[in-house]
């Protein structure tokens, strides 16, 4: 592939100004399916599902089987219209759009078109600084997913070069809300940053109402991120119109998120620059590189030939059920967080660092289950975030909260020290059991037996036979040489403050 | 044993089986013998079931213990190839599923076999339902029992001609446009499309969704209410089927048929049906029973239905757009035929398959769809379609406002040559103009044997529509109709059919 030419980030600020756009698609965690009775492989239940074990026949597209909405789905979809500060639609249709792909059974997918189910929202976002910038939303509407398709005998897993595929249809059907953005304006410099707050306030909101996993890293989450670049012009002068957008598909990090918008800015910047233009296409996200390239050519002109579902009725939720899903939402993501950072006595830095690792969920689950604010906080934003930074995954996906919070309690009543600790939480995200489990099968606990503290003291004593005199002299620091051997001799699993107290009880003696 | 048993109606085979005098797998058997006997020469059937003995079987058995049993009990059914069932293949009369075997079983289908009724076999049937004359099948046309020249009526030949040629005393068929009432009206049986949502579409193959609707075929109108009742109602796999609790439409029928109904019912003609597309003996039939009717007290009022002229032309836009889409599943993927292309892509087999799997006329209506519902072609074809039905259906309501039933021929001319039309698309679409209408509008309609035609002696049917969720009125009104007219024939029209020759030689001989 021949190298890509970007242009610097700041140089294509000053020349242009990035327009975004997102779409995001949020895997439901119902039971079942949006429209037959097999299970769901995005509920917690199913995670481990054999391929083509959670089907129905309607989810196959067999011959006479017709679909059923499923009114959890909807409830689900109301509540997040209505946290996205949607109105809902008395009466929303389904329509088909039709194209053939072999992870499609039906080859059509059933999908809401011109009649969504919540529309014209608005979500708050806060970038680091504490700034608030307001996201406008087009819509939010009810889909299906599709199947996945596994390419295989190609050297690079994708289908060119492929020998056949195979698929599975476990996925077909799972119930997805679309949430569409309109294009959002004056994010200037800050639009990846932007990118990444808007993801994660979509994620805080659909944990927050419990109706996905949020899990990037599964795909319960996935982000299409729209970027097209209009060039700066003096004030006065006329507007010009949107520049050519290109969407890139299935980011699947927060982190990404920000790399690829940044990225497109560049890229699309040095071609522009140089009088190209831009390709109106579907881009892929490379997380390896850190690059996208281009994916199919993608018009507006793209004929699905919809028309309205005929197997199934509108969606005609009652005003009734409206204000029960209303009255029963959790509160906005701006307010949890003036409250959070409120009940947790955290400093505007101390909060940010939370808030912008995408992280506030997981600490106030974890000081639900238990820990200290200080002490979830020093988790996540420390150790457990170098983790998945190292790895390229969400922090998340490595570990549950309740089980940070067990590992805190072990420090807290002493059987580890942070050093432990922090092997114990690999053996935690290695999947080695909860963090007790952890402690007794790598014999990890601090040796809290004094007998053998003693007896190793007794030892270092005997090969450093002047430090007693010397603390009895005055010198309390001599004590040092000594804990050093016994943590050495404990291979660490010691509490070097107790050492310390038994050897200055021996020198008292 | 001297009563041949498939000349028994569904009721009274029911009521022979209820009393002990004859058993399940004596009935089911004289019906495989008719099958063996004249199936050769009809081609009703695509598949006989194998295991119907066992069936019956088990039906005697428990009956012999017991058991509470519905009416139709141990009485054989025929069902048409459109629906799904797990113990016969169903190919819906295309070759893209020959050998097909559903894993479910359709939920009109499930509710048969719960009610005791006995599959006899899968009857034929126009290609995925697209077509009035089964000449369309791709295993080969069905003929009509009355002149094995003549076309069964389509796209639900296959059902009416079982029922009429003695095969089956009751059989399942589907209706998109006519598909149960004008093979009704061609083979001298009775054919009923429930309201739209009065039976449930799950496992029916679809042709176009807002159109189909499943429903009995049998030869008198009291088997016809009994069957509807066995299969009526709401069934959560359909969420178009109707959540409301249906009358018994039997009782409807043995009601009706005192013929205390008619004194009194305004019966609505249609001055807009032009009586210059119409067969001169199809005209004079229907006349002679609006006669018969209103020397029974009926007064026949002239309605206008301004609105009826351009269904046809709405219902081909609708039809093939939601088949276009209905059919895209049939792509060699998961089920059904595969045509493989050495080095191909998966585009290509899907092509190679659809191509060799699909006859003339699906490729024909699918294409049709896929234009009019095409990005900009969409209002113009789809959308002013769509505004068509919508004032059809003000046209019965403001009929029904001043009709308690509209009547109608239920076809313009009687059944006409295998071939004769097989080339000429247009004619045979025309054929459809009288029931066409009840499906755009979704209301119930029956056809039931109103005579033969005086100008060339075949079977003519009269068709009865009513207001949606007024099934039971038709079942009132068309057996009321039914023993008039059977009272002054003298006995059942099909008594008038001619013999058909027999496999193991001349009908009636010693077998």
């Amino acid at each position: 592939m021949a190298k890509v030419a970007l242009m610097d980030f700041d140089k294509a600020l000053e020349l242009f100004e990035p327009v975004l756009g997102f779409e995001v698609h949020v895997e439901l965690n119902t039971k079942t399916k949006m429209f037959s009775g097999a299970g769901n492989p995005a509920h917690p239940e199913n995670h481990d599902a054999e391929p083509n074990t959670l089907v129905a026949p309607v989810d196959m597209g067999l011959p006479g089987s017709l679909p059923v909405v499923n009114e959890t789905a909807v409830r689900y979809s109301i509540s997040l219209g209505l946290a996205l500060g949607c109105s809902i639609a008395p009466s929303s249709r389904f329509a088909r759009k039709n194209y053939f792909y072999p992870d499609l059974g039906k080859n059509y997918q059933i999908s809401q078109y011109d009649e969504p189910i919540a529309f014209d929202g608005a979500v708050e976002i806060e970038l680091s600084d504490g700034t608030l910038v307001t996201v406008p939303i087009e819509r939010a509407h009810m889909e299906e997913d599709a199947g996945k398709l596994t390419h295989m005998g190609g050297s690079t897993g994708r289908i060119q070069g492929a020998e056949y595929s195979l698929v599975d249809y476990n996925r077909a059907g799972v119930p997805l809300v679309e949430i569409v953005t309109k294009p959002i304006f004056g994010a200037d410099r800050r639009a990846p940053e932007v990118a990444k707050a808007y993801v994660a306030a979509i994620r805080d909101i659909v944990l927050a109402l419990g109706i996905s996993e949020a899990r990037m890293e599964r795909g319960n989450l996935r982000c299409d991120a729209n970027v097209s670049l209009r060039p700066r012009v003096a004030v006065g002068e006329p507007v010009p119109p949107l520049g050519t957008r290109t969407e890139t598909k299935n980011v699947n990090s927060m982190r990404s998120v920000e790399r690829a918008v940044r990225y497109e800015i560049q890229r699309q910047a040095a071609i522009l620059a140089a009088g190209g233009s831009i390709t109106q296409e579907t881009r892929h996200w490379h997380e390896d590189t850190g690059t996208t390239s281009p994916g199919r050519p993608k018009s507006d002109a793209d004929d699905y030939r919809y028309f309205p579902e005929p197997d199934l009725l509108p969606v005609a939720p009652s005003e009734a059920l409206i204000e029960s899903l209303r009255g029963a939402l959790p509160e906005a993501p701006a307010a949890r967080r003036r409250r959070l950072k409120a009940e947790w006595g955290f400093t505007d830095l101390e909060f940010q660092d939370v808030a912008n690792g995408g992280l506030l969920a997981e600490v106030d689950a974890t000081v639900k289950a238990g820990a200290s604010p200080a002490a979830a906080r020093k988790w996540w934003t420390g150790e457990i975030t170098r983790i998945a930074n190292a790895e390229g995954v969400e922090p998340s996906s490595l570990v549950a909260p309740a089980d940070v919070a067990a590992l805190q309690q072990l420090v807290d009543a002493g059987t580890l020290t942070d050093k432990l600790a922090r092997q114990v939480l690999e053996g935690v995200i290695a999947g080695e059991g909860t963090p007790q489990e952890v402690v007794d099968a790598r014999g990890l606990a601090v040796v809290s037996d004094d007998g053998a503290l003693i007896a190793a003291i007794d030892e270092a004593l005997a090969a450093q036979p002047d430090v007693l005199a010397k603390i009895r002299d005055g010198k309390v620091q001599a004590a040092g040489a000594v804990i050093g051997a016994v943590m050495k001799a404990m291979r660490g699993q010691a509490d070097a403050a107790r050492v310390r107290e038994l050897v200055l009880a021996r020198a008292a003696e | 044993m001297s009563v041949d048993l498939t000349r028994l109606t569904a009721a009274e085979l029911s009521s022979l089986l209820s009393t002990g005098e004859v058993s399940s797998v004596e009935a089911t058997r004289a019906h495989l013998d008719r099958i063996d006997a004249v199936d050769g020469a009809v081609h009703a059937f695509l598949h006989v079931n194998a295991r119907a003995l066992e069936v019956a079987a088990d039906i005697d058995r428990r009956r012999a213990a017991g058991d509470a049993l519905g009416e139709l009990a141990g009485v054989p059914l025929a069902i048409k190839d459109v629906l799904v069932t797990t113990d016969m293949p169903s190919t819906s009369g295309s070759k893209i599923l020959e050998g097909f075997m559903s894993p479910y079983d359709a939920t009109v289908v499930t509710r048969s076999r719960a009610a005791g009724l006995v599959p006899l076999g899968k009857t034929n049937m126009d290609e995925f339902a697209m077509g009035s004359s089964t000449e369309h099948s791709a295993f080969g046309p069905t003929r009509n029992p009355w002149d094995l020249d003549r076309i069964p009526g389509g796209s639900g030949g296959g059902s009416a001609a079982a029922v009429a040629a003695f095969e089956a005393p009751l059989a399942l068929g589907s209706d998109t446009g006519g598909s149960i009432r004008q093979p009704a009206h061609v083979t001298g049986t009775v054919g009923m499309k429930p309201t739209y949502g009065g039976v449930s579409r799950y496992g029916a193959i679809a042709l176009a969704s807002s159109l189909d609707q499943i429903g009995p075929v049998s030869r008198t109108v009291l088997d016809s209410a009994l069957l509807h009742d066995v299969i009526a109602g709401h069934d959560p796999h359909d969420s178009t089927s109707l959540a409301q609790q249906w009358p018994s439409f039997a009782a409807a029928a043995r009601e009706g048929a005192t013929g205390e109904g008619l004194r009194g019912l305004r019966v609505g003609v249609i001055k807009e049906l032009p009586d210059s597309g119409f067969q001169p003996g199809v005209s004079a039939s229907f006349r002679a029973a609006l006669a018969l009717l209103e020397a029974q007290g009926a007064e026949i009022v002239e309605i206008s239905a301004p609105h009826f002229e351009y269904g046809v032309a709405a219902y081909y836009l609708i039809l093939p757009a939601e088949a276009s889409s209905n059919l895209a599943k049939f792509d060699s993927v998961r089920f059904g035929l595969r045509v493989d292309v050495p080095g191909g892509t998966v585009e290509d087999v899907m092509a190679a398959t659809r191509d060799a799997g699909f006859g003339d006329e699906v490729k024909r209506r699918i294409i049709l769809g896929t234009y009019a519902l095409s990005a900009g072609y969409y209002d113009a074809y789809y959308g002013s379609a769509q505004k068509v039905r919508t004032l059809i259906q003000r046209d019965f309501d403001a009929a029904f406002s001043s009709v308690d039933v509209i009547a109608t021929p239920s076809a313009p001319t009687t059944a006409f040559r295998l071939g004769e039309k097989i080339d000429d698309p247009l004619q045979m679409y025309l054929n459809d103009v009288t029931t066409i209408p009840a499906n755009l509008a979704g209301v119930p309609g029956i056809s039931i044997p109103s005579g033969l035609a005086d100008d060339d002696g075949l079977p003519v049917g009269i068709q009865f529509l009513a207001p949606a969720r007024e099934d039971a009125r038709l079942y009132r009104v068309g057996a009321g109709m039914e023993a008039l007219l059977v009272e002054a024939w003298g006995g059942p029209l099909l008594d008038r059919a001619p013999a058909l020759a027999t496999a193991h030689g001349t009908e009636g001989g010693a077998r």
